[in-house]
């Protein structure tokens, strides 16, 4: 019984380390071959507006219900010891550092990620990746280099959208609802915040960015066993690609503050 | 071992190739002279389509050499090895067509990646190719319309477009009807007068085998077996070969599996 569980736990490790490598090796090819040529400007764009445009809406529907829920949740506890004036700088504050980028990297990794993973893993199920190679294309370069370049641009851009619409959200409660004095929330709002807040948080997005398309990608890229696998390559993509963005988030806030 | 240049186009010595504990290719042994339609016939699962992948260094066998026109494809640099991947085409089973674009630009597809032809003209060449193989006005619509029949022809159009030296068909008359598969019997025969490819055939359907090969190759147990002409390989004294030839339920193969 111990043998199985010493068994268990070293091959999981292996498997963990082997996989993690296995990514990190797709990244770096990945990287290098961005600078190769020819730059496929036009699978790029069409992945921009895929990850990016695409994105917007659901981008804007969480970032306007978490700026309003936390300008109501912040209202509740700062009135106890009437600081209700700084809603507005809890509320900016909160968005832009940590929940823009982390709540868009969460959404944009379900719908993306998973599209990513499904794509690719039916295109190797079907072969159509050994294709790519047969036709004298490095589908690394045709498939993932667009993807993961899309990934890193768009991602800080949603974010700017959801900090803008976040603290739009928090202001409309506290001063619709909550009846807050609309020229002191936007000074208390404005006055408070510094660039570092707004580029630590897009910071965060390049990374999530990165995180998203090269998780998504490998285990799409690396799909066996037909139907099945692709659904499970994708629910891996979108689970992995969550954890290591919270993950990721911790380290990130923890190296820069 | 040295390759044999003016004989051969193709020399695979000594390949062994695994997926984790399954040992697929035992040490493959197969030459495929200059213009020479080469079928390589097995069971199910027998290696066929990985030996074929090796070929094209889609994958890497653990051991052993595979020699196209003379070079080791297995040590060349990367960008070479792309370069020799122009010399072949490739028909899917299942054509492994991109179906995010649409039939004429899946057929130009290597045209529009490795040439400086317009789009125009590389759409005229699709559509000539597509008519050679008997298909018609098809050109602008997206694979998912297709037949399976059409989209294996299509897949044929593309392994062609760039006009490779080199055809390798991954079961080409599988999951056809006897007419579509001999139509596309005698495609692969005319392919070979007209552009005088070599070419590797993978299948079980015996009648194509007979029909397409000069000669014929029996991959059994991860080995080749034996090789042949067809009429060598009809009269064969090999039992295995004899029993898969004619599709006998009873025989060797069945044995040794059922020790297995």
């Amino acid at each position: 019984m111990f043998k199985n569980f010493f068994h268990l736990i070293g091959s999981r490790s292996l498997a963990f380390i082997e996989e993690s490598g296995k990514i990190m090796m797709l990244l770096s090819d990945t990287v290098i071959l961005i600078f190769r040529r020819p730059f496929n400007l036009k699978g790029i764009f069409k992945q921009m507006e895929e990850v990016g445009v695409k994105s917007i809406p659901v981008v804007l529907i969480t970032g306007a219900f978490t700026g309003a829920v936390l300008a109501l949740q912040s209202y509740t506890g700062f009135k106890r010891f009437n600081a209700e004036a700084f809603v507005g700088t809890v509320v900016a504050l909160s968005v832009t550092r940590e929940l823009g980028p982390v709540l868009a990297g969460l959404m944009v990794s379900g719908r993306v990620g998973s599209s990513m993973a499904a794509e690719l893993g039916t295109m190797q199920v079907t072969e159509q990746i050994d294709a790519l190679y047969t036709l004298a294309v490095n589908p690394v370069k045709y498939l993932i280099v667009p993807r993961l370049l899309a990934a890193f641009i768009m991602m800080p851009v949603l974010v700017i959208f959801a900090d803008l619409i976040g603290i739009t959200g928090g202001y409309i409660v506290s001063v619709n609802i909550l009846g807050s004095n609309p020229y002191v929330y936007m000074e208390r709002t404005w006055s408070y915040l510094e660039f570092n807040d707004i580029y630590s948080g897009l910071l965060k997005a390049c990374v999530f960015g990165i995180i998203i398309a090269t998780v998504s990608c490998y285990q799409g890229f690396y799909t066996q066993g037909g139907a099945e696998g692709v659904g499970k390559a994708t629910t891996k993509a979108v689970v992995l690609s969550c954890l290591l963005i919270l993950i990721f988030n911790y380290i990130i806030t923890a190296l820069l503050f | 071992m040295i390759p044999d240049i003016e004989e051969n186009l193709i020399e695979v010595h000594d390949v062994h190739k695994s997926f984790g504990n399954k040992h697929v290719l035992r040490g493959i042994n197969l030459n495929v002279k200059h213009g020479e339609s080469m079928v390589v016939i097995g069971g199910s699962g027998s290696g066929k389509s990985v030996l074929i992948k090796c070929v094209i260094a889609i994958l890497k066998p653990e051991q052993g050499e595979i020699y196209v026109a003379g070079q080791e494809i297995g040590s060349l640099e990367e960008k070479d090895l792309y370069e020799t991947r122009k010399k072949f085409g490739m028909l899917f089973q299942a054509g492994a067509l991109f179906d995010s674009m649409k039939v004429w630009e899946n057929v130009g597809f290597g045209l529009l990646q490795h040439s400086k032809i317009s789009k125009e003209e590389v759409k005229e060449i699709a559509i000539e190719k597509l008519n050679l193989l008997g298909l018609y006005h098809i050109e602008d619509l997206m694979p998912s319309e297709l037949s399976g029949g059409m989209k294996k022809r299509v897949g044929l159009a593309r392994a062609i477009a760039m006009e490779p030296e080199i055809l390798l068909y991954d079961e080409p008359t599988t999951g056809l009807d006897p007419i579509r598969a001999d139509s596309i019997n005698e495609l692969i025969v005319e392919m070979r007068k007209k552009i005088k490819v070599t070419s590797i055939t993978i299948t079980h359907d015996m009648v194509s085998a007979y029909k397409i090969g000069d000669r014929i190759a029996m991959l059994y147990q991860g080995k080749i077996t034996e090789v042949g002409t067809p009429d060598e390989i009809k009269s064969s004294s090999n039992a295995i070969v004899q029993q898969f030839i004619q599709g006998k339920a009873e025989g060797p193969i069945t044995q040794a599996e059922a020790q297995i």
